[in-house]
């Protein structure tokens, strides 16, 4: 629910305590999840310098992919569980950087200037097939995910090597047709976290990736300041008021479907730098559900998100991904358990959200219908 | 002329065609090449009885409103319990079949009741929940599997003596008994009478369900709420038969599925369950508002058929397996266009 400034002010004005129930009420997500981390580290009993390192690592490489949620969610078209096409975009690139033996930054910026294009092409076609899918966003959304997935595997595993020509017979499988399984980055592999990695009190901190992620931070805020982002939030608010206002409907939702693609291609390199080796088939299958639960611990909804959240989801829900294991090998002597139950926790965090969305979506209408009777 | 035609193409629809089109290239290459296509034919039947049940299943979601049945996990989950305890109390044969289904029954009954109950708090946003409600109850049942306490030597794994395995051989309990049951053959085609008669029974079971004057007020409540309401039909009762219906047809079609595949497979293995199911419903013609028997048929004969016979046909023209892949392409391409396709409201 949406509360005016002034509501608030008297809210904290009238009791402190209310004030406190308030920001519980509103952060019950975030703050849930930050108690069960703390729990879960403590039982796993692990070393502050150890949880700090896997921690930093992996905001830096995985909080642009979750900054790539942002715009669609302004637009009203929900978690694009379909930046997986960025990410195999990016992949692409990778592997055309990898084949032409392009190193260090110089490769990183080439495999980035190669995949926007790309990116761009298949998250205008991706914007194309949500225009039809008006109120189904989301499950269209994924849908098309796994559809590209089926088009960038046929495009790999059958036509690299047959139809497209390939010259490095070490990357393609023996029979000399698709990229094998996985793809050694040699070149461009810690290109961008190399660049200055000082060691603060044992915790190392990969500045540069970092400064990219909180530089996007910058441009999207900067970006949703402009008309453009005045147009993607009126159409997130209210299609058809936006459309009398003389917004271009479908052609605003496009172009927030194209900035996420492009933004999740990025982050999908940041990512594969870090890691150093692509799994030709597998690196992108997660990246939209593991992207899209992180912001959700965050705090965001369906229908709000902001860099804040996103910030702070990351950072819990990658410690609860460190954590978990360890502490379900302490508790019940299992690790796998600890494992399913971080796939639950992304899971479940997806329906939790969705379902309280839609429930507070119906109640609204209730309330709206109610309301357009009592007028009456 | 041209107008019948168009007609005609119109009726069938365009993706049906294509995939029966591609089917006809498949046998032709598969006679050309010399492959036996009575073998062909006998294996496709044999999938399309396993996955028949599973296919249908979707029609009373649809049928009642609710839409694809993406939440079709939860359902698979109950008949694998059920399979389970049937193998843990040492039932063999058919009583274990039975013994399976009747421990599954009762299970997916309270479970489509609960998830009913939540589908109505979300209405709208059916589809997308249920997917991830699915998703999450695989993963909370693999801790259960995990922990679950099952004394059977033969489930739980050898080392640690704690923990299900992943998969089960069905072999000395109640594999394949539908398969083997009532074999015939007619022109070298082999059918199982068995498999195949207890897909059509099922078949027929619904067809007549919605005969009942429950089932033809589930329909209407299904095409149009407003009416149905008007006409002093309960639509939330209405909707929460449709799903519990649904939640017990998977639970019975993964327990055929089992027995005729051999293996109880469990943990990670039934997240993507509901999919190739969705798909074949779509390809046999039914939207997201309407589905009728034949369409389930006519669905898991040509998409079932498809992923049968690509395989072993296509790997003699190109190198490796390129039916996995066609799988996600077609079936992911099909729900695509339902999705796309398709207006109403919210």
């Amino acid at each position: 629910m949406i509360q005016s400034p002034e509501q608030k002010k008297v809210e904290s004005g009238r009791d402190v305590s209310l004030d406190m129930r308030h920001i519980v009420r509103t952060n019950g997500v975030p703050i849930l999840f930050l108690a069960l981390s703390i729990t879960m580290a403590a039982v796993a009993g692990l070393s502050p310098a150890f949880l700090m390192n896997e921690v930093i690592t992996r905001f830096a490489r995985n909080s642009l992919l979750v900054l790539s949620l942002l715009i669609p969610v302004t637009a009203g078209m929900g978690l694009n569980f379909s930046i997986v096409i960025g990410a195999m975009s990016a992949q692409a690139a990778a592997i055309a950087v990898t084949l032409w033996g392009i190193k260090g930054v110089s490769g990183f910026l080439t495999a980035c200037l190669l995949a926007t294009p790309l990116a761009a092409i298949t998250g205008c076609l991706a914007g194309l097939v949500l225009n039809r899918a008006k109120g189904r966003e989301m499950i269209t959304s994924m849908i098309l995910g796994f559809f590209a997935n089926g088009i960038y595997q046929l495009i790999f595993l059958f036509l690299v090597g047959s139809v497209i020509p390939f010259n490095s017979k070490s990357m393609l499988l023996p029979q000399g047709v698709g990229v094998r399984n996985t793809v050694d980055l040699i070149n461009i592999a810690q290109s961008l976290d190399k660049i200055w990695r000082p060691v603060i009190s044992g915790v190392r901190i990969p500045v540069v990736t970092v400064l990219v992620s909180l530089g996007m931070c910058v441009v999207i805020t900067f970006l949703l300041r402009t008309k453009i982002g005045q147009d993607l939030r009126a159409v997130g608010q209210d299609m058809n008021i936006a459309e009398v206002m003389g917004i271009k409907v479908d052609k605003t939702r496009i172009i927030a479907m194209i900035l996420s693609t492009v933004i999740a291609a990025w982050g999908q390199l940041v990512f594969l730098q870090n890691i150093g080796t692509l799994n030709t088939y597998n690196s992108h299958e997660q990246v939209g559900m593991f992207s899209i639960a992180a912001l959700l611990v965050g705090g965001a909804s369906t229908r709000r998100a902001t860099i804040f959240q996103a910030l702070i989801g990351v950072i819990l829900f990658h410690t609860l991904f460190v954590v978990s294991p360890l502490a379900g090998q302490k508790l019940f002597g299992v690790p796998q358990i600890g494992e399913y139950f971080r796939v639950f926790v992304a899971y479940g965090i997806i329906a939790v959200a969705l379902a309280i969305h839609a429930w507070q979506d119906r109640q609204m209408r209730k309330e709206a219908i109610r309301e357009a009777v009592l007028t009456e | 002329m041209t107008d019948k035609l168009k007609q005609t193409v119109e009726h069938i629809g365009i993706p049906r065609l294509m995939i029966a089109g591609f089917l006809a290239v498949i046998f032709v290459t598969a006679y050309i090449t010399g492959m036996s296509v009575p073998q062909l034919l006998s294996d496709s039947l044999v999938r399309v009885g396993m996955n028949g049940i599973l296919v249908l299943a979707m029609v009373p979601t649809i049928s009642c409103g609710v839409g694809l049945n993406f939440g079709l996990p939860l359902g698979v989950l109950c008949g694998l319990v059920g399979g389970l305890i049937s193998m843990e109390r040492g039932f063999v044969g058919f009583p274990g079949f039975f013994a399976a289904i009747a421990f599954a029954v009762p299970l997916a009954v309270v479970v489509g009741y609960l998830y009913s109950v939540l589908l109505e708090s979300v209405k709208g946003q059916e589809m997308m929940v249920g997917t991830y409600v699915g998703f999450s109850s695989v993963a909370v049942m693999c801790i259960f599997w995990l922990m679950a306490p099952f004394r059977n030597p033969e489930l739980i794994w050898a080392i640690g003596g704690k923990g299900l395995r992943s998969t089960l051989t069905l072999g000395n309990y109640y594999g394949k008994v539908l398969n083997n049951f009532a074999v015939f053959e007619i022109f070298g085609i082999k059918i199982s009478g068995g498999l195949i008669g207890f897909f059509l029974l099922f078949c027929l079971l619904v067809y007549l369900f919605f005969r009942t004057k429950l089932g033809i007020a589930m329909l209407t409540a299904g095409a149009n709420p407003v009416f149905a309401k008007s006409a002093g039909i309960d639509v939330r009762r209405m909707k929460s038969v449709g799903i519990i219906a649904s939640t017990v047809l998977a639970a019975i079609g993964i327990i055929v599925y089992a027995q005729s595949y051999g293996f109880l497979q469990l943990y990670m293995a039934p997240l993507m369950m509901a999919f190739p199911a969705i798909a074949a419903i779509l390809i046999g013609g039914a939207s997201l508002q309407r589905a009728t028997i034949l369409n389930v048929i006519i669905g898991t004969v040509l998409f079932q058929t498809l992923l049968t016979t690509a395989l072993p046909v296509t790997s003699r023209v190109i190198q490796g397996d390129i039916s996995e892949v066609a799988r996600l392409i077609i079936s992911n391409g099909m729900i695509l266009y339902a999705l796309t396709r398709s207006t109403g409201g919210k």
